[in-house]
C-alpha cells in the first residue's frame, strides 16, 4: 500500500491576485483546517515544515501536530522537514516520542538539514558543517530511542552520561524516520545505512536528480543488508494545481507561480512544469503524470503534494484537497497497485512496525527512586504490558 | 594530471572550449574569441596535437542562467554549455568590459559552475572594450575571478579595444605590440600548457551524485572503529 498526503512549508505569503497577506494567527489556523480536511477527503499523511525565520510560522511543529492529532483520528502526522542540524537531537527524541504517545503512534518524521544560512548561527551551529551535523545528531537520536540509558560523546553537543530520554517510544517502537535530501549523496547513504526511508523532495528539481538519488539509496540499502534494492522505502514530493478545465487551472495558478517564493520570477510555468513534477491542469493530467513516477524511481511508498503555498487562499486549498482526495488519489491508488510486486513493502506505519517487532511492549524506564518522595515505584507496568493496540 | 590521478595522456586529441559573453551578433568579443581559438588550435597542431573547438555563446543561455540562479537548476542547453566548459582540456574566456569589469552575464556563468570544476584547467582570458583605458580590467577583475576558481590562467591576457581591429603590426613609432602579436603570445602560452598537461576531457564531467565516502567514514571522520546501528 502506498501513502498519499500533503506537505506544507508553512509560508505566510501575500496573495498576488489580491495583495492581501494573511496574519500568522490566520495561517496557523488555516493549516489546522487543511490537515483536518486532508483526513476528511481520505488522504493518509499530513506533513509540516519547520522554520525559524519569517515568512514562516512553523517553529514548533510538535505543538501544531499534537493539536491536529487531537482533532483527527486516522491521518498520519509527519514533518517536512525536522531540522536535524540545528535542533538538539535530545529534544527531538523527547518531543517526538511525546507526540507519538499523544497521537497513538500516528507519527513519523522526515529529517532535513535546512538551507537557510543564518538559522545555523542562531542555534550555535555552522551551515558548512551541515552533513557532519546531520550524521552525528541522527546517530545520537537513533540511540536515544533504542537504548534506555545512553552514554555519548560527540563534536557538536555536550556529552551525555547516564541519560534516559523520556518518554520512551510508544510500545517500544521508535517513530519511523525518512531522510530528505535533494542532491547530497551522503544523506541517501545515511538513510540506506540505517534502513530508514529516503524522501526525495523533487518539487523544485528535474527528474534526473530524483532518479540518481533514489537509485543510489536503493543500491546502498541493499549493500547494508536491509533487503533488496526494490524493497527500500522511497518517498517523493509533488506539486499540483487543478481545475476541471486545464486552461482554467493554468490561468488561475499562473500569478501564484510567477510570484512564488523560491522559484518565482525565474523559469516560466511551462518550463518549470516540463522539468519538475509541477502539474497544473485537470485531475486527469495529474493522474497521468503521477502514475508514471514509478517508471522513473520504481514502486515507492509515499507521495506527498505541496498544495498550500505561494499565497493561495484557504478556500482554494480546500477545493484542491477535494479534487485530490475525491478524484486523483483513489485512481492513483488503483493504478499504482497494479503490477506492484508482492515483495515491495507497504508504506511504514506504527502498527506495521509493532507487528514486525513481534508485538507491543511497555518501554517505560522507572527510576530507582523518585526525587520527590525518595520511594521506589511499584512495578505497575506489569499489569499493562501486552495491552491491546 | 588526470581526473583519476593516473598517468597523463599527453598524446591524444584535446578539447578547447571557448566562452564568449558578447551581447550583439556578431560581436567584437566573439571575433576576438575566434582569433584566440584559431591561433591556439594552430599552435597545438604545430605540436602534432589534434584539437576540437567548442564555442559557448553565453547570449544563447542568458535566460537559462537567470533561471538557474533563481531555481537552482539549468535547462538542457545550459547544462550542455556547462559540461562543455568543465570537461575541456583548455578554455578561452572572453568578455566585453562593462562599467570597469566583466559583464554580469560572464560572471553569472562562472557563478553557477560546481565548486572546483575548473580547478587546474588552463585558461586564456580575453576582453574587448571601446577604448584601451579599460585594458587593466583583465588583471583586476577577470584574473582574480579565474584564480578564485583555481583555473591555471596563462600570463598573457589579450585585450582588444575597438581601434585595435584597425591596426596592423608594430610601426616604428609605436612600441606597443599589436593585437595580432598579443593573440599569438596568448595562444602560444595556452597551447604550451594544454600540451604539457595531457587530457582531462576523457574523464567526463564531475558527477555531483557520486558517493565519495561510505557511511563508516562519515560517522567516524577520524577513523575510529565502525559501529553498526
Amino acid at each position: 500500500m502506498m501513502q498519499f498526503g500533503i506537505f506544507t512549508v508553512s509560508d505566510i505569503t501575500t496573495d498576488p491576485t489580491t495583495g492581501r497577506t494573511p496574519s500568522e494567527a490566520e495561517r496557523i489556523k488555516a493549516v489546522v483546517a487543511i490537515a483536518k480536511k486532508a483526513e476528511e477527503v481520505g488522504l493518509d499523511v499530513v506533513a509540516l515544515g519547520e522554520h525559524h525565520n519569517p515568512p514562516f510560522f512553523s517553529s514548533s511543529p510538535t505543538t501544531t501536530l499534537a493539536y491536529v492529532a487531537a482533532q483527527t483520528e486516522r491521518i498520519l502526522l509527519s514533518t517536512a522537514t525536522t531540522l536535524i542540524t540545528t535542533n538538539d537531537p535530545v529534544k527531538i527524541a523527547e518531543d517526538y516520542a511525546m507526540l507519538q504517545h499523544l497521537a497513538d503512534g500516528r507519527v513519523d518524521l522526515m529529517m532535513g538539514r535546512g538551507n537557510t544560512g543564518p538559522v545555523y548561527p542562531w542555534f550555535g551551529k555552522d551551515i558548512r558543517q551541515g552533513i557532519p551535523l546531520a550524521v552525528e545528531s541522527y546517530a545520537l537520536l537513533h540511540r536515544l530511542w533504542r537504548e534506555d540509558v545512553v552514554d555519548w560523546q560527540g563534536r557538536f553537543r555536550t556529552p551525555l552520561q547516564s541519560f534516559t530520554s523520556t518518554p520512551r517510544p510508544l510500545d517500544g517502537i521508535p517513530p519511523f524516520v525518512w531522510h530528505g535530501s535533494i542532491r547530497s549523496p551522503e544523506i541517501a547513504e545515511q538513510a540506506a545505512y540505517y534502513g530508514d526511508g529516503f524522501f526525495h523532495n523533487n518539487i523544485f528539481w528535474p527528474m534526473e536528480h530524483t532518479v540518481r538519488m533514489v537509485e543510489l539509496y536503493r543500491q546502498r540499502f541493499e549493500h547494508y543488508g536491509h533487503g533488496r534494492a526494490d524493497q527500500a522505502i522511497v518517498g517523493l514530493g509533488g506539486q499540483v494545481f487543478m481545475r476541471k478545465d486545464s486552461q482554467a487551472a493554468v490561468r488561475e495558478f499562473r500569478p501564484y507561480f510567477d510570484n512564488a517564493p523560491v522559484y518565482g520570477h525565474g523559469p516560466s510555468l511551462e518550463e518549470f512544469s516540463a522539468q519538475t513534477p509541477l502539474t497544473v491542469g485537470s485531475p486527469q493530467q495529474v493522474i497521468d503524470r503521477y502514475a508514471a513516477m514509478r517508471d522513473h524511481v520504481g514502486d515507492y511508498q509515499r507521495q506527498l503534494f505541496l498544495i498550500d503555498h505561494a499565497g493561495l487562499p484557504l478556500a482554494t486549498v480546500l477545493e484542491q484537497l477535494e479534487l485530490l482526495g475525491g478524484e486523483v488519489v483513489p485512481v492513483l491508488r488503483k493504478e499504482l497497485a497494479v503490477n506492484r510486486p508482492a515483495h515491495v513493502p507497504d508504506a511504514p506505519t506504527h502498527a506495521g512496525l509493532v507487528a514486525a517487532a513481534g508485538g507491543s511492549k511497555d518501554a517505560t524506564v522507572y527510576a530507582a527512586a523518585d526525587d520527590v518522595t525518595g520511594a521506589s515505584p511499584e512495578p505497575a507496568a506489569a499489569a499493562t504490558t501486552g495491552r491491546e493496540r | 594530471m588526470t581526473a583519476d590521478g593516473g598517468t597523463p595522456d599527453r598524446s591524444g586529441p584535446r578539447r578547447l572550449a571557448v566562452v564568449s559573453s558578447g551581447l550583439r551578433e556578431p560581436s567584437s568579443t566573439r571575433l576576438l574569441a575566434d582569433r584566440l581559438a584559431d591561433a591556439t588550435a594552430r599552435e597545438l597542431r604545430r605540436r602534432g596535437i589534434d584539437v576540437t573547438v567548442d564555442v559557448v555563446e553565453l547570449r544563447e543561455v542568458a535566460t537559462d542562467l537567470t533561471g538557474m540562479l533563481l531555481s537552482g537548476f539549468g535547462s538542457a542547453a545550459l547544462r550542455h554549455a556547462i559540461d562543455t566548459v568543465t570537461t575541456a582540456d583548455g578554455v578561452i574566456a572572453v568578455t566585453p568590459i562593462f562599467s570597469g569589469s566583466y559583464t554580469g552575464l560572464f560572471k553569472t556563468f562562472f557563478d553557477v559552475l560546481e565548486h572546483g570544476s575548473l580547478a587546474g584547467t588552463p585558461v586564456l582570458m580575453g576582453a574587448t572594450a571601446g577604448t584601451a583605458r579599460h585594458s587593466l580590467a583583465l588583471e583586476h577583475a577577470v584574473r582574480p575571478l579565474l584564480s578564485y576558481l583555481r583555473a591555471a590562467v596563462v600570463p598573457t591576457g589579450v585585450f582588444a579595444a575597438t581601434e585595435d581591429f584597425g591596426r596592423s603590426a608594430g610601426t616604428a613609432d609605436d612600441d606597443a605590440t599589436s593585437l595580432a602579436d598579443r593573440v599569438e603570445r596568448g595562444a602560444y602560452e595556452l597551447a604550451e600548457m594544454m600540451a604539457s598537461r595531457g587530457r582531462r576531457s576523457a574523464a567526463g564531467p564531475v558527477d555531483p551524485f557520486a558517493l565519495t565516502a561510505d557511511f563508516a567514514s562519515l560517522l567516524n571522520p577520524e577513523g575510529a572503529a565502525d559501529s553498526r546501528p
